[in-house]
């Protein structure tokens, strides 16, 4: 077990298990088929990104570098967390981009869904990290990782 | 964050629940990135990204819907992204029935909702509302609210206006407001270059490789250009301004550049010159070499490599005035040497209705039209943004569409050649 300890975006514990993404998690690409034909696991789309492609992300602990693409990035995560689609958490190891983090804040302000954001968990966190390990958020921005 | 005591009373309810909501909102995104305050957008319009009523963002809708609801509404007009659909683009029964009905069946309800929130007027979609026919052109050192990623590192660059690349929803709640938080490119260090671009090709570069090469480099931070006003002039002329729309936008789609300088050229680097790049930026160099390992590189990701084009797409971003005129004279003689009437890939140029309408006025319209070209308003990233059209072998140059779809790129020779002579 390690842990990391990171910054929090948007507050809030949780326990899932990670599902890992080495490059950009491309936020419209990834999830618009999935909220467009009612695929409660959000299986990744993004055909591009092969570590996510086919792999159900809802209710699981995202774990990525930053996410990438369209300017609808922020409210397609919004829309995930209000249908009930969302990541359990998002788990970013850069500092988190300013689309993720209007979908973060939108989902912390006008939704009812918990998703806890942290960022800047570091290189070694997303090096370390693998498909499957437990993730448990503590208080303080701590990810504890087994 | 310190805010005013107005900006407090707003965040405190003071001017209702749903307003504080919007604040909360704004000061929580500031502060992610240090915004150590928040500061007033100046700019006489907005522009939004959001302009498709598609069924699955229901979510927006409802949000729209709690604003509208309590008058919580945009203080300045706005612009939009272009609309998903249109009657005159070729589509196919089964296309009709899941665009209409199934994908986009919240079209007209979202351009009403639109009206309501302060749509600039009811034809104001597009992507490049910059341009003077849409007349949504902010001046130097404007504080903007925009998204859409491609308007918003025009803005910064060629005009010098101030805006973050911010997602759609934070775009409006910006001018509802009146507030956007200060951080990353409204900050004059912010607008400080990371990287030091070196132009040594021995001919004019493809705009759309030479972004994308930078792009993909850079990612988000900011490239000083050094040597491409060899190839493009001293001067913000019309030529100069779609050379660099079209480089942004793949600036900004391959990575997620929101602010780019070209010495000489752009008003920060014509300002305050080489001032601007950063102490230890690291250094790229373009070469003919490095174009054409980019080129090379795109994937391709029909089934069938080989098997000819069913569709070709100009204008994402939509195409400028000038570009309609150049590529009718190019179309027009291209056709005219090869013996041939009309484009032997059904075709469609895409351009606001602002553009459209002035480019009706002149000659070049009827000769365009003998062409068999399509002229459109709609959105091709939207119209192919589905499994329907996922599967389709479209055809473009531009390298934003070749990004987020399924399309194949060409360069705008290679495009002329294909449309008007065949082969592939």
């Amino acid at each position: 077990m390690r842990q990391f300890k990171g910054r929090i975006v948007t507050p809030g514990t949780c326990t899932s298990e990670a599902v890992v993404t080495r490059q950009g998690f491309n936020t419209l690409a990834s999830l618009q088929k999935a909220l467009q034909f009612g695929d409660k696991s959000a299986k990744v789309n993004d055909q591009n990104n092969p570590d996510l492609y086919g792999k159900p992300i809802a209710g699981k602990a995202l774990c990525l570098p930053q996410t990438i693409g369209s300017t609808t990035g922020g409210l397609v995560l919004y829309c995930a967390a209000q249908m009930k689609r969302n990541p359990s958490c998002m788990l970013f190891s850069n500092r988190i981009d300013s689309l993720a983090c209007a979908g973060a804040v939108l989902a912390s302000v006008w939704s009812d869904t918990s998703m806890p954001v942290i960022d800047e968990l570091g290189d070694d966190f997303l090096n370390y990290v693998k498909d499957g390990m437990k993730i448990t958020i503590k208080e303080g921005g701590i990810v504890e990782v087994e | 964050m310190e805010l005013t005591q107005a900006q407090k009373e707003i965040l405190e309810g003071k001017k209702g629940e749903t307003l504080a909501k919007v604040m909360k909102t704004l000061v929580m995104y500031g502060e992610a990135f240090d915004a150590a305050k928040m500061v007033e957008v100046t700019s006489d319009y907005n522009h939004l990204v959001t302009s498709f009523g598609l069924g699955v963002m229901d979510p927006v809708y409802e949000l729209m819907d709690t604003l509208l609801s309590q008058n919580v509404v945009s203080k300045q007009k706005f612009t939009v992204d272009p609309r998903p659909l249109d009657p005159n683009v070729p589509s196919n029964f089964l296309q009709n029935i899941v665009f209409k009905h199934f994908m986009y069946n919240k079209q007209d309800f979202y351009e009403k909702q639109l009206q309501k929130l302060g749509l600039l007027e009811k034809d104001a979609f597009t992507c490049t509302c910059y341009m003077s026919e849409v007349g949504n052109t902010p001046k130097y050192g404007e504080v903007l609210s925009w998204s859409e990623s491609s308007a918003v590192v025009y803005a910064n660059s060629v005009l010098g206006a101030r805006c973050n690349r911010n997602s759609g929803i934070i775009d409006i709640m910006g001018s509802i407001v009146g507030y956007v938080p200060y951080f990353g490119l409204l900050t004059d260090e912010g607008r400080k270059a990371d990287w030091i671009i070196r132009i040594e090709t021995s001919r004019k570069p493809e705009a759309q490789l030479l972004g994308s090469a930078i792009g993909m480099k850079v990612m988000e931070e900011v490239p000083y250009v050094i040597g491409l006003d060899k190839w493009i002039g001293n001067e913000l002329n019309e030529e100069a301004c779609t050379y660099l729309k079209d480089f942004g936008a793949a600036t900004a789609s391959n990575g997620a550049v929101g602010l780019y300088h070209i010495d000489g050229l752009t008003p920060e680097a014509k300002k305050f010159g080489r001032s601007l790049i950063k102490e230890n930026a690291k250094e790229f160099i373009i070469t003919d070499e490095v174009l054409q390992k980019t080129y090379d590189e795109y994937p391709i990701v029909w089934k069938d490599k080989e098997a000819k084009p069913k569709l070709c797409f100009m204008g994402c971003p939509h195409m400028s005035l000038q570009q309609l005129k150049d590529w009718t004279d190019t179309i027009e003689g291209k056709l005219k040497e090869n013996g041939n009437g009309q484009v032997l890939i059904p075709t469609v140029f895409t351009a606001s209705p602002a553009v459209i309408r002035e480019f009706k006025k002149t000659s070049y319209w009827p000769r365009l039209e003998k062409t068999g070209i399509v002229l459109s308003y709609i959105c091709p990233l939207m119209y192919m943004n589905n499994p329907l059209c996922a599967r389709m072998r479209v055809i473009t140059s531009s390298n934003k569409l070749r990004t987020y779809t399924t399309s194949r790129y060409y360069t705008d020779p290679e495009i002329s050649d294909l449309l008007c002579k065949g082969g592939h």
